[in-house]
C-alpha cells in the first residue's frame, strides 16, 4: 500500500514539473487547435498534390486489380470453375475463405464506431472514419469473394427474393439465403453510418474547395448548413444507427457462422460457432485497423496531430481483451469437439495438428495468441505504432489460417475416407490477392476524395475535455454535451 | 409441452422420410468390382469424360464409384469387399435444405432426390453437405470427341459447365415404365425395367425397384437381417441396403 502512494506521488511530481504539456502531448482531446487551422489541416491532407511515390502504388495496385481481379475473374466466368483448385471433397476453397477475412475485417469498423460511440469512449473520435471505411470497402471484397466462387455467377440475381412468372423464391430453408439478406442488411446500413457523421464534414469541405471537388462535395453535403435543427436531427439519425447496427453486426457474422455450423460436416457442426466467429471477426478487424491506421499516420499529411501513441495503445488494449476472447471461444470449441470423441472429428482434429498442413495450425495459434500477449501487455510498446500495427498483420494472417483450416482443411476430412483429398489452389491466389489490391486501391482513392478524419468530431470532443485544477492537482473533466 | 398428438406428427413424418417409394439393394459379396455399372450409368445419363488431365486431379465425374478398402497393416493387408456408391436417395436429405435456390429438391411423386440443373447456380454447399460425397460438378465445358456425341441418351438433359449433378436413380427409364403402364391400365410390374448400372451388372449384385411393394424382390432382399444402411445415425435415411459378409 505504502509503495503504491510513493508510486503516485512520484507521477504527480513530474506532471508538475512539466505543467499542462504533458497532458497536450499525449492526448489529442486536451490540445485544440482553433477550428480553422484544423479543418484546413484536414483539407490539406486529403487535397495535396499526389506524389509520385502515391502514383506508383497507386500504378502496381490498378495493374494486380486488373489482372488479378478482372481478368482471373473474367476467366473463371468463361472457362468455367475447374480453373479454381476448387475440388471434391473441399468444394469450397480460398473463395470462402476470403469471404469470412473480409467480412470478419469490415466488423472492426462498425465495432470500433458504434460500440465506442454508444459508450461514449472518447479516444475513437479521430478514427472513426478510418474505420468505418474499412467495413464498406471489406464488404464489396467479401461479396467480389462470393460471387467470384459460383458455378453460374450470372444468375446470381435467383439467389435475390424478385417476382417472377413462375413464382419460383430462393429456399428460406438455406443458411446461404439467409447470409445474403445479412450480409445486403450490412452493407446498406454500414454504409448509410459511414454517411451520416461525413454529411458536416463535407459541408466543411464544399465552403474551402474549389472547381469539380466543390460540385462532388456540395452533392454529397446534401445542402448541410449547420443550423441547429440539422444538428439534431443529425445526432438523432446517427444515435439511432449506432444502436441498430450492432445487433445487425452480431447477427452478420454468426449468419455466416452458420453456414458451417448447420451443416453436418465433422468439425463445422459446433454449437459455439457464432460467438466463436464474432470474436475471430473483432479480431482481424482490430488487426486490420491498427494496420491502417499506422498506414494513414506516416503516410499522410498533418496525421501525426490527429492519431496519437495514445490511440494505439487503446486499441491495443482492446486488441489484447479480444485475443484472449478469441482463445477462450478456441479453447472451448476445440476442448468440447475432442472430448466428443466422435470417430470422424477425432481423425479431423488429428488432421489439423499433424497434417501435412499441420504447420498452419501452430502458425494460426502464434499469430493469434502467442504474439499478441507477447507484446501488447505492455503500455510503452503498445504505444509504438510499427510494432502494434505489425502485431495487427500478424493477428489478421493468423486469422486468415484459422478460416483455411476450418473450410478447405476440414473439408477435406469427411465420412466417406474414399474421398478424401487434399486442396491445392489454382486462379484463387490472384482472385484472392486481386480483392487485397482492390481494397488498398479503393481506400487510396477515398483518401484523396473525403475527409478521413472527422473533424467535428474532434473538435466536439476537444470542447467538452477541460484540464481543471483541483489545489496541487490537475486533473481532466469532461463534460456531457449531449 | 409436447402431447401425444404431436409425438404422432413426428412418427409419421419420420415414416414417410423413411418409407421412399424407390430403392435399391447392393450385395458388396458379389460384386466383382469391374465398373460396368460406371461405364453404364455414363452412358445412360450422358456423364461428360473429364480427360486424362482432370481425371488426375480427382474430377472424374461418376454417378456411381466403386471404393475400395483394405484392412490392416503391411505386409498382411487384406482387401474389404468392393462398394459402390451412388446417391442414396435419402428419405430425409442433408443436401436438400441448404440449397438456396431450390435446385436440390425432393420430389413427391417419385420419392427422390432431384437435382434441377437449369436452376442450379452452383454454390455446392449440397456437396459439401452430402455425407456420401456422391455429388459431383461440372467444374467445365467438357468436350465429347467424335465418335461421342453420337450415343447420347436423348431422355436425358446435357449439363453445362457450372452445374451440380448426381444420381437419380435413372429417372428417366422409370418414367417411360410408368407411362407405358399407364398407357397399358396397369401398375408396373416388378422387373419391368431397372436402372442402368443394375442392368449391366454382371454378377446381379445391384437389384433395383419398389421398395414400398412387400413382394417385390429389392423389398423382400431389403428386409434380410445382414442389410445395413450406410451412415443411418444420421438420421438421412437412405434408401440403398447394402450387404456385406452375409
Amino acid at each position: 500500500m505504502t509503495y503504491d502512494k510513493k508510486e503516485k506521488k512520484v507521477v504527480h511530481a513530474e506532471h508538475h514539473a512539466h505543467g499542462d504539456d504533458h497532458f497536450r502531448e499525449k492526448h489529442l482531446m486536451l490540445d485544440p487547435l482553433p477550428r480553422g487551422q484544423m479543418n484546413d489541416m484536414v483539407m490539406e491532407s486529403m487535397t495535396e498534390p499526389p506524389t509520385w511515390k502515391f502514383w506508383l502504388v497507386f500504378g502496381i495496385l490498378s495493374v494486380i486489380v486488373a489482372y488479378g481481379l478482372f481478368y482471373s475473374w473474367a476467366r473463371l466466368i468463361i472457362e468455367g470453375v475447374g480453373i479454381a483448385g476448387v475440388n471434391r471433397p473441399s468444394y469450397w476453397g480460398i473463395f470462402l475463405v476470403n469471404t469470412v477475412f473480409w467480412i470478419g475485417i469490415s466488423h472492426a469498423g462498425t465495432f470500433i464506431s458504434a460500440i465506442l460511440r454508444v459508450f461514449r469512449a472518447e479516444f475513437r473520435r479521430p478514427f472513426t472514419r478510418a474505420a468505418e471505411l474499412m467495413t464498406t470497402f471489406g464488404l464489396v471484397q467479401a461479396g467480389f469473394s462470393i460471387f467470384m466462387h459460383l458455378g453460374r455467377v450470372w444468375l446470381f440475381y435467383w439467389l435475390l427474393p424478385y417476382p417472377n412468372e413462375r413464382m419460383l423464391w430462393p429456399n428460406m430453408h438455406s443458411p446461404l439465403s439467409w447470409d445474403l439478406i445479412a450480409i445486403t442488411t450490412y452493407l446498406l446500413s454500414s454504409t448509410m453510418y459511414l454517411f451520416l457523421p461525413l454529411i458536416p464534414d463535407l459541408a466543411m469541405a464544399r465552403d474551402k474547395s474549389t472547381g469539380w471537388r466543390k460540385i462532388f462535395y456540395r452533392t454529397l453535403a446534401l445542402g448541410f448548413r449547420g443550423t441547429e435543427g440539422e444538428w439534431a436531427h443529425l445526432r438523432n439519425a446517427m444515435n439511432i444507427f449506432a444502436w441498430a447496427i450492432i445487433p445487425v453486426m452480431f447477427s452478420v457474422h454468426t449468419i455466416v457462422s452458420w453456414d458451417f455450423a448447420a451443416a453436418t460436416r465433422p468439425g463445422w457442426n459446433s454449437t459455439i460457432f457464432g460467438p466463436y466467429f464474432i470474436v475471430g471477426a473483432l479480431h482481424s478487424g482490430m488487426g486490420a485497423v491498427i494496420v491502417v491506421l499506422a498506414i494513414i499516420r506516416a503516410t499522410m499529411k498533418n496525421m501525426k496531430y490527429f492519431i496519437r501513441p495514445e490511440h494505439f495503445d487503446a486499441i491495443g488494449k482492446l486488441m489484447l481483451v479480444i485475443s484472449m476472447g478469441w482463445a477462450y471461444f478456441f479453447f472451448n470449441d476445440y476442448m468440447v469437439q475432442w472430448y466428443g470423441g466422435d470417430k470422424w472429428t477425432k481423425q479431423l482434429l488429428h488432421f489439423h495438428e499433424g497434417g501435412p498442413l499441420g504447420w498452419m495450425w501452430f502458425a494460426m495459434l502464434i499469430c493469434n495468441i502467442a504474439i499478441p500477449w507477447a507484446v501488447l501487455w505492455n503500455p510503452k510498446w503498445r504505444s509504438i505504432p510499427w510494432l502494434v500495427s505489425m502485431v495487427g498483420i500478424f493477428i489478421n494472417v493468423g486469422m486468415w489460417l484459422e478460416r483455411y483450416i476450418i473450410i478447405p482443411i476440414s473439408l477435406t476430412i469427411n465420412r466417406m475416407p474414399f474421398t478424401w483429398r487434399m486442396y491445392t489452389p489454382g486462379i484463387e491466389i490472384p482472385l484472392g490477392i486481386g480483392t487485397l489490391a482492390f481494397f488498398c486501391l479503393l481506400y487510396m482513392a477515398a483518401s484523396k476524395l473525403i475527409p478521413l478524419i472527422p473533424v467535428w468530431e474532434v473538435q466536439e470532443g476537444q470542447m467538452a475535455h477541460k484540464l481543471t485544477k483541483y489545489g496541487r492537482e490537475t486533473v481532466v473533466t469532461v463534460s456531457e454535451l449531449e | 409441452m409436447a402431447t401425444v398428438s404431436d409425438l404422432k406428427i413426428t412418427e409419421l413424418k419420420l415414416s414417410e422420410a423413411e418409407g421412399g417409394k424407390w430403392g435399391m439393394v447392393i450385395d458388396q459379396d458379389i460384386c466383382t468390382g469391374c465398373q460396368a455399372c460406371v461405364a453404364a450409368c455414363a452412358m445412360e445419363n450422358n456423364i461428360p469424360f473429364v480427360g486424362d488431365e482432370d481425371s488426375g486431379y480427382g474430377r472424374s465425374m461418376h454417378w456411381i464409384r466403386i471404393e475400395r478398402f483394405w484392412e490392416g497393416e503391411y505386409p498382411e493387408v487384406k482387401m474389404t469387399p468392393n462398394q459402390p456408391m451412388l446417391c442414396q436417395q435419402c428419405g430425409s436429405a442433408t443436401c436438400e435444405p441448404v440449397c438456396p435456390a431450390f435446385a436440390t429438391v425432393h420430389s413427391q411423386a417419385e420419392q427422390l432426390n432431384l437435382q434441377v440443373y437449369n436452376r442450379c447456380v452452383g454454390t455446392r454447399y449440397c456437396a459439401n453437405n452430402c455425407p456420401y460425397q456422391v455429388r459431383s460438378f461440372n467444374w467445365r465445358d467438357y468436350q465429347r470427341p467424335e465418335p461421342l456425341p453420337n450415343q447420347f441418351n436423348p431422355d436425358v438433359t446435357v449439363r453445362r459447365r457450372g452445374v451440380m449433378e448426381k444420381c437419380t436413380f435413372c429417372i428417366q427409364r422409370i418414367h417411360k415404365a410408368q407411362d407405358k403402364a399407364k398407357s397399358e391400365g396397369r401398375e408396373v410390374v416388378d422387373g419391368e425395367f431397372t436402372a442402368a448400372c443394375a442392368q449391366a451388372c454382371p454378377a446381379n449384385a445391384i437389384t433395383f425397384g419398389r421398395i414400398d411393394d412387400p413382394e417385390s424382390l429389392v423389398s423382400q432382399l431389403s428386409k434380410q437381417a445382414h442389410g445395413v444402411k450406410h451412415l443411418e445415425e444420421l438420421g438421412t435415411f437412405p434408401h440403398i441396403t447394402y450387404f456385406k459378409g452375409g
